[in-house]
């Protein structure tokens, strides 16, 4: 076990914890944000840079502070461990930077982006970019480009995270994208314009903390906030079949894996990721194929983290009224 | 890499999708792990290029010593603009970094010969030189006509 | 001319060959290397004050210490061939004038480290030095230098050379060992280092040309007589790659502790400023460590003569200091352009970055179009401010240091001349070619 303090809050974890990790069992503002970091993705983290903190003691064994900035994601704790997030100006500093660096090239079209109110990035930027831009440049553009016929890919709003590179290599049987071209250029690309064409693609989605990947089924249909989240399940042979529906009356705009605080897929109850198939997501859009749970509370902060839906305590009840009358028009 | 490098000089001078195709084949991998790879690596062509590439160093001390009107006058007596290929399909002109031939400044490289302390009448006599060799000489290539 | 250690008998014809090179002595270091113990060679080196010369002056001895030795698991050494660094050549100079000191360091090296596979990766562009490298290894193993059970010892060691395709970062250890593994030249994020997990996940030495080539003379002179020459803890010799504006450029071997002036002025090196002009600046160690203006690289800000050693030229620090780095000597005169110096180099970071962190992906891009709009004549005064604080945004922010080679010299080139950025907003000269606006700059 190692005892670590982060901003002034000290936690005892298991050896070979990330900082990340950590703080999240802090809790609260003290935790670094992370654009690339995945908990359940292998080798994930120490991209984008958000996370960067100052070490201002090694550990007991070597209290030295570390000399440069370090990525909270990929860095373990060292017993005694002493650690600056928000209490360091030059922290501060240097996310603002990274806000700016991942911004220089963003289209900025949050307006017409299926992504908008739930965004790591658009997050990210209210609560650590600073105002207005300094770049006069034009900005990158890429051809926008169907991954499948279910996927759509925006590049021009890729952070560059890998994550849906590292879904693809540990959830796909086989990678068919990946990331091509080097430095500014880089982009992820299946280069012949090859379709992604198996049953966990689709949470690539998910997994994207930006609109880059968007779900094809979805786009342009709503914002999310207008949409209601439930908690829903089904008997799938394939995945979990535990997901969150977004409705908009009494239809299934959008089915996606359930999202924990920090906007990662929340295990299930054997403990591993609830990733979920195509058929789950993109096949099943009638209130019908689900069993309805309940609405889903979200806690992650953003727009939709409102919850003003689960006032509406009529919701469930309409819901499966109208589930039985969804049915008999099916059986019918 | 080094099927890459093989590959790329048998297949005239360049990668096509189906010759990466082929390479993945033999690795046994996945193509997008070899796509991945060729457009990450400045050598690596994944255009056709012309039977001789020049690539003339553009970086620090090649560019103080003139690297520029080295450029501009290839650009001139070829008729093309940087990163194009002459209509014959016998020269493309190509700026790289640094070659590591900085005392020698400025310099570019053909095929597999660095081309040093170059003058302008100079890179008369060498572009005329291959004009008249007419094909492209690798290392694979000369292996080839041995065996 | 101090002593010549790896450029000693450079002259001999044939020096490029087994038997030349065998002439000359060499070998010798070798058969006496393994009479030793590997850790006698180890603190051999340790005792020789050797530091890494591909740059970052890392005690060379101090890294091999540091190798993991988990039983039963291979170790390997690679050599880092793949010279990219604007400015510098000597790794090439040397191992095309006398491939067998590297091949005969390797073998030292791996004997010391335990190292029973080795590789050296040289760039790609360098193709007709790996076909010089390869024939040196096969008359290597011909004569049973390399192989199973060398000279008798019991030591097996194969050798192989390895390819690059052309990527500047994959001399950066971490992205070296990707692309010698196949892969896209990514650099690691370190923790854990290549010493506990390297090539294949397994424990791995990287080291530059210069360095391993250092060890044959260390063991023949042993490592107290290396340590002998220089000053301090800049033992040794440096062979330091001289270009630009010089009457004489080319590789020298130098004795560290050399003054400054006397390299820049000496006829036994550079031999002065072409055509007689006056020096501007200096780009003391490859094109990522910071531009000194003339009266601070002859003299340290204290007014002490500046000495080709890696203390004295980092003195001042980067206020008014710089770095040995890998030894690429740039000299510029009066009539060089700082501003498009720098520019150029921008341009050739933003070509080479990996892309795979932020801050470098997007910021050498960024410094690129700012200082090309600059030199275009439509720069204003806050540009300047601005390209401070991207550089500053960039230090120290990346996974590896690609990002601070970057920033350094934009960072030096403002802290030193910023009256002539200046000047390129205040007469709104366009100064750029009409050629590289047109192929290189997509502005808006």
């Amino acid at each position: 076990m190692a005892r670590v303090t982060i901003d002034g809050h000290t936690i005892e974890v298991p050896d070979g914890t990330t900082i990340v990790e950590a703080a999240r069992k802090i809790g609260g503002d003290i935790v670094p944000p992370t654009m690339c970091y995945y908990s359940t993705l292998k080798t994930s983290g120490g991209y984008c840079r958000t996370c960067l903190v100052k070490v201002t003691k090694g550990s007991d064994k070597d209290p030295r502070p570390m000399p440069k900035l370090v990525v909270a994601c990929r860095q373990t704790v060292m017993d005694g461990m002493e650690v600056q997030n928000i209490t360091s100006p030059e922290v501060l500093e240097a996310r603002e930077g990274v806000v700016e660096f991942l911004l220089l090239n963003h289209p900025l079209d949050c307006p017409v982006c299926d992504q908008a109110g739930e965004c790591d990035l658009q997050d990210l930027s209210y609560e650590h970019g600073d105002e207005g831009t300094r770049t006069v440049f034009r900005r990158r553009t890429f051809p926008m480009r169907d991954i499948g016929d279910k996927i759509k890919l925006h590049m021009n709003r890729c952070i560059m995270c890998y994550r849906c590179v590292k879904v693809a290599e540990q959830l796909c049987p086989e990678r068919v994208h990946g990331v091509l071209n080097r430095g500014w250029d880089a982009e992820i690309s299946t280069y012949i314009e090859k379709a992604i064409d198996n049953e966990w693609s689709g949470n690539m989605i998910d997994v994207c903390p930006v609109g880059a990947l968007t779900d094809k089924t979805f786009r342009f249909k709503s914002r999310v906030w207008f949409t209601k989240p439930l908690d829903a399940h089904r008997d799938c042979d394939v995945c979990c079949g535990r997901v969150a529906l977004w409705v908009s009356g009494d239809a299934v705009l959008r089915v996606t894996g359930r999202k924990g605080v920090y906007h990662e897929i929340e295990n299930t109850e054997d403990g591993k990721p609830g990733w979920i198939c195509n058929t789950c997501r993109f096949e099943k859009k009638n209130l019908s194929d689900w069993v309805i749970e309940g609405p889903r509370h979200i806690d992650r902060h953003s727009v939709i983290s409102q919850n003003h839906y689960e006032q509406l305590k009529q919701l469930k009840q309409d819901l499966s009224r109208q589930k039985l009358i969804g049915e008999k028009a099916h059986n019918n | 890499m080094p099927i890459l490098h093989i590959a790329q000089a048998e297949f005239d001078g360049w990668l096509s999708p189906e010759v990466m195709d082929y390479v993945a084949s033999i690795l046994r991998i996945q193509p997008i792990e070899v796509y991945e790879v060729a457009t990450f690596y400045t050598m690596f062509n994944l255009k056709p290029v012309g039977k001789c590439l020049i690539e003339v160093c553009h970086t620090g001390p090649c560019w103080l010593m003139g690297a520029e009107d080295v450029v501009r006058y290839i650009e001139k007596k070829l008729g093309i603009k940087n990163g194009e290929t002459t209509a014959d399909g016998m020269f493309t002109l190509k700026t790289v970094e640094c070659l590591a031939s900085c005392g020698t400044a400025p310099m570019m490289q053909i095929g597999e010969t660095y081309h040093e302390n170059l003058t302008l009448e100079k890179v008369d006599t060498i572009l005329e030189e291959h004009k008249n060799a007419g094909v492209r000489r690798t290392h694979w290539e000369k292996e080839k006509i041995k065996s | 001319m101090g002593r010549q250690l790896l450029l000693d008998n450079l002259d001999k014809p044939g020096i490029n060959t087994l038997s030349g090179y065998q002439e000359t002595g060499g070998y010798e270091s070798l058969r006496k290397a393994l009479q030793m113990k590997p850790e006698d060679i180890v603190a051999e080196v340790q005792k020789s004050g050797l530091r890494g010369r591909g740059g970052a002056g890392f005690p060379t001895g101090m890294k091999w210490s540091f190798l993991a030795k988990p039983p039963g698991e291979p170790r390997y050494l690679i050599c880092n061939a793949d010279e990219s660094e604007p400015g510098t050549f000597k790794d090439r100079y040397l191992m095309q004038r006398k491939p067998h000191i590297l091949i005969e360091g390797m073998i030292i090296s791996s004997f010391a480290l335990g190292a029973n596979t080795s590789y050296i990766y040289i760039r790609g562009e360098m193709m007709y030095v790996y076909h010089i490298l390869q024939k040196a290894i096969d008359e290597a193993y011909a004569a049973g230098y390399l192989g199973k059970n060398i000279l008798g010892s019991g030591f097996d060691l194969d050798l192989h050379v390895h390819c690059g395709a052309g990527a500047y970062i994959c001399g950066e250890e971490t992205a070296l060992l990707e692309s010698l593994e196949g892969k896209r030249g990514n650099p690691r994020i370190k923790p854990p280092f290549p010493a506990v997990k390297g090539l294949w996940g397994c424990p791995t030495v990287v080291n530059n040309v210069e360095t391993i080539a250092a060890v044959v003379p260390i063991i023949r002179i042993t490592g107290e007589e290396y340590a002998k020459i220089g000053i301090g803890k800049s033992t040794g010799t440096k062979l330091i790659s001289a270009s630009g504006h010089i009457n004489k450029p080319g590789v020298y071997e130098i004795e560290l502790g050399v003054p400054v002036e006397e390299f820049i002025y000496s006829d036994q090196y550079c031999g002065g400023i072409r055509n007689g002009k006056k020096l501007k600046a200096v780009v003391a160690g490859g094109s990522s460590v910071p531009v000194l203006p003339a009266d601070l690289i002859l003299k340290t800000a204290n007014g002490e003569p500046r000495l080709m050693t890696y203390e004295s030229l980092a003195d001042g620090g980067f206020a008014t200091g710089t770095m040995l780095g890998s030894g690429g000597f740039i000299v510029m005169d009066e009539d060089t352009s700082v501003v498009k110096n720098v520019w150029n180099f921008s341009r050739f970071y933003h070509h080479e970055s990996c892309g795979q962190c932020s801050p470098c992906r997007e910021g050498t891009g960024w410094m690129y179009k700012i200082l090309s709009r600059l030199l275009d004549g439509k720069g204003e005064t806050k540009d300047i401010d601005l390209l401070w604080d991207i550089q500053r945004k960039i230090e120290g922010k990346t996974i590896c240091p690609f990002g601070d080679a970057a920033a350094w010299p934009v960072a030096a080139a403002i802290r030193h001349f910023r009256s002539e950025f200046e000047q390129y907003i205040d007469k709104g000269n366009s100064d750029v070619k009409h050629y590289y606006r047109i192929n290189n700059l997509q502005e808006s």
